[in-house]
């Protein structure tokens, strides 16, 4: 499928010409396009004159930017000490054998990726599963099947 | 309004405090992270509903807000009834209705919606006389919970930017010394005196000058800067504000973590309310000083939490850290000088401005003033965002504050400073907590986070989920870390399924002290600290995996077996349960677990309504 450039000219042009801009518009285009595509990096490094190494090494060093195409829905498991000692390890293992998937992966429909995430700053309702922008405190495996519909 | 002078900010300050003096009634509703995730959203929209439908508005002024985290999570969304102070907890949109009939209009308290003290099983009624609020010391925290985050009138109204004018018509070398004497450190662990950094970076002859907030937090099991950030997000500004007149800056940053969108939300909402009221931008209340703030959204990376990447992360770089041979004051944020303070550092500047540097010295210790805030979680019965004066013991706010350990189990250790702490066990649980003692004891406060720890976790695990993490978060920059965590790693992996060699403790001996002496930033230094804690006080834990093939947490998966002993009343729920077809039994017969088909995944355990099933 042929990308849709016109929303990242956008983006280009909302940001400044300058080095100093890189992460905030590779956050854009992953929030736009859910992903950050090749075609998209390449622009990028154009718009602001840099090499294509250098937005690359952004691009792959940080785990929020992803070069594959994500899920509908990203389901994160968190992995902080509060929830690891609550069974967090559990619930991973379980959403890995219901999903098929390992961590970071997408499911062949494209309906779900499955993300460990180092906490998520909720531990009080430990252990925390989010999916997309909602999150489920006190998780149980058997609550697992009721949020998640393979 | 914009507020040109600082008599317009008090001329409005007096109306909006008259204001809530005629208030009769407050309900206040706890909108943070952890509660809207309870649905407290729906609950606050179900009050504004009923109490409309009740006519309620007649003759009693009343108010309805969705404040910050009150601090009590785990018995979410709570709804706080003022001015008798009721406290009712997970209270649902289906309880509104009768709330608004008993309480509100009949003064009834409603018994089953009370917190329940765990130590006497009694019924609480009012918030100041639970356990978990009656012991801390609130200074930092003490408007969150009370005001409506997202109204600057609600900051105003609890004497909020107070301190601001009282800073500008001070000398920025006055307000450094006021800092100093307040004896302030840095909150997010490393505990610098916050007055001498500035009074360095004041010095450094160099323009433009910066100043930046640190909300990068981190540590796992740590989220005090977020619910400050979405409780009080005005606080964190003014603080900012003071600190940019002190050194002399007039361009501000707030790196924000990427997983907390509600606090960026809530920082943006208040910069604008800043701006629009005249607080921030040109010509600060009139007194000639410009300042501007702009939050960076941060990457999802945990190393962007050391300033020296930070700083790199806010300049769209890789955010890798530098070598410390100039310090950032000097030679920071485009290398021009640059102050760079946590969020709970800077919360703490409003307060000392205001009510002077000898009122917040005069808390806590010596070496530690003022009040740190912990977020207390794991294994303890009452969990959430807890504050009390530097100094005071572990047992003190785990056993205190926190109720004690969940169910009544034997505690073991807590686990404090993150990636970067330690485990410290029983023997510990006198010490005073402050910026050095546990730093002695081979742990650290860090930034706050506090994880309870029972006799069913293994220390050899928690000390392999940590090197797990930092091998994850290491930036790789230099060798110790990246490859010696991975060295570390594949040793704990071993000795966790009971594969390990005595000699292995030795190893992780040496690996630890070349982690310390060769990493290039404080995160690779202390890395092998949990490593380290937990061999010095749990060593035969190690043992008891290497030698005896046993995991006395029952925590290993290859080192333990389940079982079902006789309280099994043959309910068939982990029959159900179980997606390996690893238990059988008949309804109200005693059932069975086939060790050949058991994965040890704990399903089984978390429907048990017996606690039937055994780990061995």
């Amino acid at each position: 499928m042929e990308l849709d450039l016109k929303p990242l000219q956008g983006i280009l042009d909302k940001h400044p010409v300058e080095s100093t801009a890189l992460i905030s518009i590779l956050q854009d285009i992953q929030l736009h396009y859910k992903y950050l595509p090749p075609e998209a990096l390449q622009q990028t490094a154009e718009a602001l004159s840099l090499p294509l190494s250098k937005v690359f090494s952004v691009a792959t060093f940080y785990s929020s930017f992803s070069l594959v195409p994500k899920g509908k829905n990203v389901i994160r498991v968190c992995m902080g000490t509060a929830c690891h000692v609550r069974g967090a390890g559990l619930l991973l293992d379980e959403l890995v054998r219901q999903l098929k998937v390992k961590p970071g992966e997408t499911t062949e429909c494209g309906e779900y990726t499955l993300e460990s995430v180092n906490c998520v700053g909720t531990c009080a309702m430990a252990p925390v599963v989010m999916i997309n922008e909602q999150y489920y405190g006190k998780m149980r495996i058997s609550k697992i099947k009721r949020i998640v519909k393979t | 309004m914009r507020f040109s002078s600082p008599g317009v900010l008090e001329t409005q300050r007096t109306k909006l405090q008259d204001r809530a003096g005629k208030v009769k009634r407050e309900i206040l509703i706890c909108a943070g992270t952890g509660c809207l995730a309870g649905g407290s959203a729906d609950v606050a929209q179900a009050f504004r509903t009923e109490t409309r439908a009740a006519g309620m508005k007649v003759g009693v002024r009343m108010v309805i807000k969705e404040t910050g985290c009150h601090g009590f999570c785990e018995q979410g969304p709570l709804v706080i009834l003022m001015p008798e102070k009721i406290f009712y907890q997970q209270v649902k949109p289906s309880h509104v209705k009768k709330i608004v009939e008993s309480t509100l209009k009949n003064g009834e308290v409603l018994q089953k919606l009370l917190y329940k003290n765990p130590v006497t099983g009694e019924r609480v009624e009012t918030y100041d006389l639970i356990d978990f609020y009656a012991k801390q010391h609130r200074l930092v925290l003490r408007n969150i919970g009370r005001i409506d985050p997202e109204q600057l009138d609600d900051y105003l109204a609890v004497g909020g930017y107070r301190a601001l004018p009282k800073a500008l018509a001070m000398k920025p070398e006055q307000v450094i010394d006021a800092v100093k004497k307040s004896g302030l450190r840095g909150r997010g662990g490393g505990g610098f005196p916050t007055g001498r950094k500035w009074a360095t970076c004041r010095k450094v002859d160099d323009q433009p000058r910066y100043v930046i907030c640190n909300a990068d937090e981190g540590d796992p099991g740590a989220f005090m800067d977020r619910s400050i950030c979405e409780g009080d997000p005005h606080a964190v500004l003014e603080g900012m504000i003071i600190g940019a007149h002190a050194v002399g800056a007039n361009k501000g940053y707030i790196y924000v973590r990427e997983e907390y969108p509600l606090a960026r939300k809530r920082l943006g909402i208040a910069i604008e309310q800043a701006g629009e009221g005249g607080l921030l931008g040109q010509d600060i209340l009139g007194s000639g000083f410009d300042f501007t703030i702009e939050i960076n959204r941060g990457g999802g990376a945990f190393v962007c939490g050391e300033s020296s990447a930070l700083m790199r992360s806010v300049a769209g770089e890789v955010g890798e850290p530098r070598a410390k041979y100039v310090h950032s004051v000097v030679k920071g944020l485009y290398d021009k000088p640059t102050v760079l303070n946590n969020v709970e550092t800077f919360a703490c500047v409003p307060y000392i401005i205001d009510q002077g540097a000898k009122a917040f010295a005069a808390v806590g210790t010596r070496g530690s003033s003022g009040t740190k805030a912990f977020s207390l979680v794991g294994k303890v019965k009452n969990t959430g965002l807890v504050e009390v004066p530097m100094g005071v013991s572990l047992r003190d706010i785990i056993f205190g504050v926190g109720g004690g350990i969940i169910n009544d189990r034997p505690f073991k250790a807590v686990q404090t400073g993150g990636p970067s702490g330690g485990c410290l066990p029983q023997s510990a649980l006198d010490l005073k907590v402050d910026f050095d003692t546990l730093t002695e004891a081979g742990s650290m406060m860090g930034s706050g986070g506090m994880i309870v720890l029972d006799d069913r976790t293994c220390m050899v695990d928690v000390a392999r989920y940590f090197v797990n993490f930092l091998v994850e978060e290491s930036c790789g920059k230099c060798v110790p870390c990246r490859e010696g965590l991975k060295q570390l790693l594949i040793i704990l992996q071993r000795i966790c399924e009971g594969k390990g060699r005595l000699e292995d403790l030795d190893r992780i001996g040496n690996l630890s002290s070349v982690l310390a002496q060769g990493s290039l930033c404080a995160l690779g230094k202390s890395a092998a600290n949990p490593v380290n804690s937990t061999l010095a006080y749990f060593k035969n834990e190690y043992e008891a995996h290497i030698t005896d093939h046993t995991c006395p947490g029952g925590v290993c998966k290859e080192l333990i077996t389940y079982s079902i002993n006789d309280a099994c009343t043959g309910c068939t729920a982990c029959v159900k349960v179980c997606a390996f077809d690893a238990i059988s039994g008949k309804k109200k017969a005693r059932h069975e677990i086939h060790d050949d088909k058991c994965t040890r995944c704990g399903a089984c355990i978390t429907v048990c309504p017996d606690e039937a099933i055994e780990v061995h």
